[in-house]
């Protein structure tokens, strides 16, 4: 938003080009499931203010597309499901209003899998958003419309959710920069809850210094939301190019296994080598919770998700439902009928492993891993400053090639949950290409220690140089 | 044997807001559905935010019932589908997975008999339903949130409990006990419920649910104590199962619906971090803690010399020890005492009388003085205070104003006495040959002047003229 600020260009006029893009080509992406319609007149304002010469917010205007998961008064918040399909939100999520304080402008709200479970955008029950890299293929997900929106320039920025990796993971598939920090950092508040004790909103940008400019807005305590950490206004932004000279990187040993695409693999190794040339030490380390942490995160997530939407019965909002006549228990059953399939399988799933009698076997075993995990990893990071894996050892895949086969979408989750359950930041870049096909690359770093990996992924995003998309 | 267990719901009605958002925590003054917000409402996207006073007051009470407390306590959610349930989900507090709760075990003694208490938790009230239409055919339900997360603090029994009796003392001490600890009006309608298990000798445990009042608990345990004993007296097997408390016909009915086989899914609610409890805030708490019901009691016979069951009735009602504890000195405190039981609680003797009551504790300072100093005789004193609770004016114009000061002039007083003496030859006659007897001319100088003569004064005169 240099040049709004310079006077190179109006906000109007940029929001306009921005607005028209997206009319023109977002029926080959579909990133969007509702646009603005005041996004022009809204940047207008910010001109008149720029001209009066008042205080004008560090947004200056920038266009940003919303998951369609986190709230905005006043407009429509579907999280991609019918059960919400008239949901409007009387409220501004925390991000939001602080967004709003630093003149941003929400260009819409942007697809993604029904209440963010999914790995493809496949599963919005609005139609699959797709890969503009080539649009036959998925933009991962759950956050598809927010990474897809970016890469083809239809906003400079967006915030998704990353529950298991579903801001890293379409980052990574569309070639844009993912983030997902320390659990606590950004609050939550108006985030739809899917799985609360892991998830968190994060950016996703085309550069790591556009995600470290908007962590610096979104980030710190809330009173809204009691499980956010009090940062002490750090600035993300500052020393961004401090470098890696002399710190040391953990290769995670699980994370590069069975199934890795060899494109991904050579990626891998190219990445350490020039981290190496930078001045980092590199080292394989083993992190062995790591093969039993997909197993724990679908359990988990499964349990909170079978609580977090059971709220979903139509009594208070909703979609166009006549609540006369029933007997509260089918009612019940009747209202809740509008979920997608994989809502449905994943509450299924969440009705079982933590009721009395299974608990013990699934859920609390489940805790057991996440615990153990996390210990492991806090092990590691005695050792090294940080930790490098590729952010999904595949390369995207066609439309509808995998839907039905969960076992192998495994291999899509397994890299990126590690830091959901622990906690800990992490980040995807874009690094490389592969027949056309995105390849991002994940680094982690300890607990609070986000502008620490900024630095460290702005050191790596130096390194490459990578084409635009061609839409 | 008989056993009775409680589960008592008590809402912290002295709070301000709700125990997850701003909201009111008094509800019952506004209108349907107005005191809610997207929290209470549980609308998408919303996060509790813990009441930090809430977890002090519930503290307070598993202090105050000397419970144990843990160092960190922790929230759950209780799964379940009811219309009156926002979030379709409860938050609460479980001991389970250790010792999570604000109140461990702990115990109560009436008398010689020792209750003890297994547990108490902080947790959000429901919304409230509300049934129209006669028959069930034709019956809609209705929900106003308004009360939707409410503090509601839980207080488990262990089944110790042998009759109702020993129920209602126990209710009363608890009901006096919240009450003194200012976390919240018993009074209130709906801000004390209860569950009772109840099993008499060779049955099986009977849960009853939906007990409004601490009056009805006590209906409701005889009722189901009666019942079981009418049953096995005619050896029909007692069946487990719950029963639920019908207000309006005042038995138990039993429930038709499974709710014994819920599974609750209880796990951690994580939107909650687990909150310390440390030893600065027990210590805090202890200093705020209020003197109990006991201890004042002690205090006022040991140090006032007031009899015990004055002392006793005194102790217990916070609004008239606090109205004794603001007015009295040391001299003075047996008489305080004295017209607090005697007049003043016949005068205000409900919840709006309270409220309206113009009474100032400097009103019975002067009040005591004044029939110390033998200024006033209890009989005035009493038409003063009488005036005093209704307009509020200063002791000395409700004298003036209703002439109640004394007739203290000897001459005057003497007057009265002879007329007295004309008018009743055969009470004199009496009181010459039985002194005990004089107490009835007293009564006729005190009708004469509208009880206002000095009564020793009189009496002196009395035996004077008596010879």
């Amino acid at each position: 938003m240099e040049g709004v600020k310079k006077g190179d260009f109006s906000a109007e006029d940029f929001m306009s080009a921005t607005i028209d893009r997206i009319k023109n080509i977002d029926d080959k992406v579909h990133a969007f499931l509702q646009i603005n319609s005041d996004a022009v007149e809204q940047a207008r304002q910010i001109d008149k203010k720029l001209k009066l010469g008042e205080k004008i917010g560090a947004c200056f205007g920038m266009p940003i597309s919303i998951k369609d998961n986190i709230c905005i008064k006043n407009s429509k918040t579907t999280c991609a499901s019918k059960m919400l399909e008239n949901f409007i939100a009387p409220y501004d999520a925390t991000v939001i209003s602080k967004l709003k304080e630093q003149d941003a402008v929400f260009v819409g709200k942007a697809n993604m899998d029904e209440f963010a479970m999914g790995l493809t955008t496949e599963f919005s029950a609005y139609g699959p958003s797709r890969n503009p890299w080539n649009t036959d293929y998925v933009p991962g997900g759950s956050s598809g419309g927010s990474a897809v929106s970016v890469s083809a320039f239809e906003c400079v920025a967006s915030l998704g959710s990353d529950t298991g990796g579903s801001v890293r993971n379409p980052a990574s598939f569309c070639s844009t920069v993912g983030y997902k920090p320390t659990y606590g950092l950004i609050s939550r508040y108006g985030l739809i809850s899917y799985a609360n004790s892991i998830e968190q909103i994060g950016p996703i940008t085309r550069t790591v210094k556009d995600t470290a400019f908007l962590l610096n807005i979104i980030s710190g305590l809330d009173a809204n939301d009691n499980t956010t950490i009090d940062n002490g206004s750090q600035d993300y932004l500052s020393e961004i190019d401090s470098g890696i000279e002399g710190r040391k990187i953990g290769i995670v040993k699980e994370m590069m296994g069975e199934g890795i695409d060899s494109s991904v693999l050579s990626a891998t190794n190219d990445a350490v080598s020039r981290l190496e040339g930078l001045g980092a030490v590199c080292e394989n380390v083993s992190i062995d919770m790591v093969k039993y942490s997909v197993a724990a995160y679908y359990t988990i997530t499964a349990t909170e998700a079978g609580s977090n939407l059971a709220r979903y019965d139509n009594l208070r909002y909703g979609y166009d439902f006549p609540v006369e006549g029933f007997e509260f228990n089918s009612y019940i059953s009747k209202a809740r009928a509008k979920f997608g399939p994989e809502v449905i399988r994943r509450m299924i799933l969440g009705g079982f492993v933590p009721s009395s009698g299974h608990a013990g076997k699934y859920f609390l075993k489940a805790l057991k891993v996440k615990s153990k995990l996390t210990k492991e990893v806090n092990e590691a990071f005695k050792k090294y400053d940080y930790l490098i894996a590729p952010t999904v050892p595949i390369l995207p895949f066609k439309i509808g090639e995998k839907i039905n086969d969960p076992v192998s979408l495994f291999l899509v989750d397994i890299n990126t949950v590690m830091s959901n359950l622990s906690g800990i930041p992490s980040i995807s870049i874009p690094f490389a290409m592969s027949n056309g096909l995105p390849i991002g690359m994940q680094m982690m770093a300890k607990h609070l220690d986000d502008k620490s990996l900024l630095q460290a992924a702005k050191a790596l995003e130096n390194t490459v140089h990578l084409p635009e998309v061609s839409i | 044997m008989t056993k009775i267990g409680l589960e008592i719901h008590c809402q912290l009605t002295k709070l301000e807001s709700k125990l997850f958002c701003s909201c009111k925590a008094n509800y019952r003054e506004h209108e349907i559905n107005s005191n809610i917000c997207p929290v209470c409402m549980g609308l998408p996207g919303t996060l509790p935010r813990i009441n930090q006073k809430a977890i002090e007051k519930a503290t307070l009470i598993a202090m105050a019932l000397n419970c144990s407390t843990p160092e960190k306590i922790a929230f759950f959610r209780k799964n379940y589908f009811y219309p009156d349930l926002p979030k379709n989900f409860q938050i609460t507090q479980l001991n389970i997975y250790g010792d999570t709760s604000v109140g461990g075990s702990g115990m109560v003694t009436i008398g010689d008999k020792k209750i003890r208490i297994s547990r108490i938790q902080l947790e959000e009230d429901p919304g409230r339903l509300i049934y129209e239409g006669s028959s069930s055919k034709n019956q809609i339900t209705l929900v106003d949130y308004n009360r939707a997360g409410t503090p509601l603090v839980e207080i488990v029994t262990e089944p110790d409990f042998e009759n109702p009796k020993q129920v209602r003392e126990f209710l009363n001490i608890l009901s006096d006990l919240l009450e003194n600890l200012d976390v919240s009006d018993p009074s209130l309608e709906g801000a004390m419920r209860a569950d009772a298990n109840v099993s008499i000798e060779g049955g099986n445990k009977v849960e009853i649910k939906n007990i409004g009042s601490f009056h009805d608990l006590e209906k409701a345990v005889h009722f189901e104590i009666t019942r079981q004993e009418s049953l096995h007296s005619r050896d029909i097997p007692i069946i487990q199962e719950t029963r639920h408390w019908d207000d309006k016909r005042k038995i138990t009915i039993s429930s038709r619906s499974k709710e014994e086989e819920l599974d609750y899914r209880y796990f951690l609610e994580s939107d909650i971090p687990w909150i310390r409890i440390g030893k600065e805030i027990h210590e805090k708490l202890k200093l705020e803690m209020p003197e109990s019901i006991s201890s004042k009691k002690e205090r006022y016979v040991s140090k006032y010399g007031i009899p015990d069951q004055v002392a006793n009735v005194l102790s217990s009602d916070k609004f008239y020890s606090d109205l004794f504890e603001k007015s009295h000195t040391e001299n003075n405190a047996k008489e305080i005492a004295n017209i607090i039981t005697t007049d003043l609680m016949g005068l205000v003797d409900t919840r709006e009388k309270r409220e309206q009551s113009k009474l100032q504790p400097s009103h019975l300072n002067d009040l005591a003085d004044s029939i110390r100093s033998g200024k006033l005789t209890r009989t005035s004193a009493k038409n003063a205070l009488y005036e005093i609770v209704k307009s509020g004016n200063e002791l000395s114009q409700v004298i003036s104003e209703l002439d109640l000061g004394n007739v203290s002039d000897e001459n005057e007083l003497l007057n009265i006495i002879s007329q007295v003496i004309s008018e009743e030859p055969q009470a004199v006659e009496q009181a010459k040959s039985n002194p005990q007897t004089v107490n009835f001319l007293v009564g006729k100088v005190m009708q004469k002047t509208k009880g206002k003569a000095d009564p020793k004064l009189t009496l002196d005169l009395l035996k004077k003229e008596l010879g």
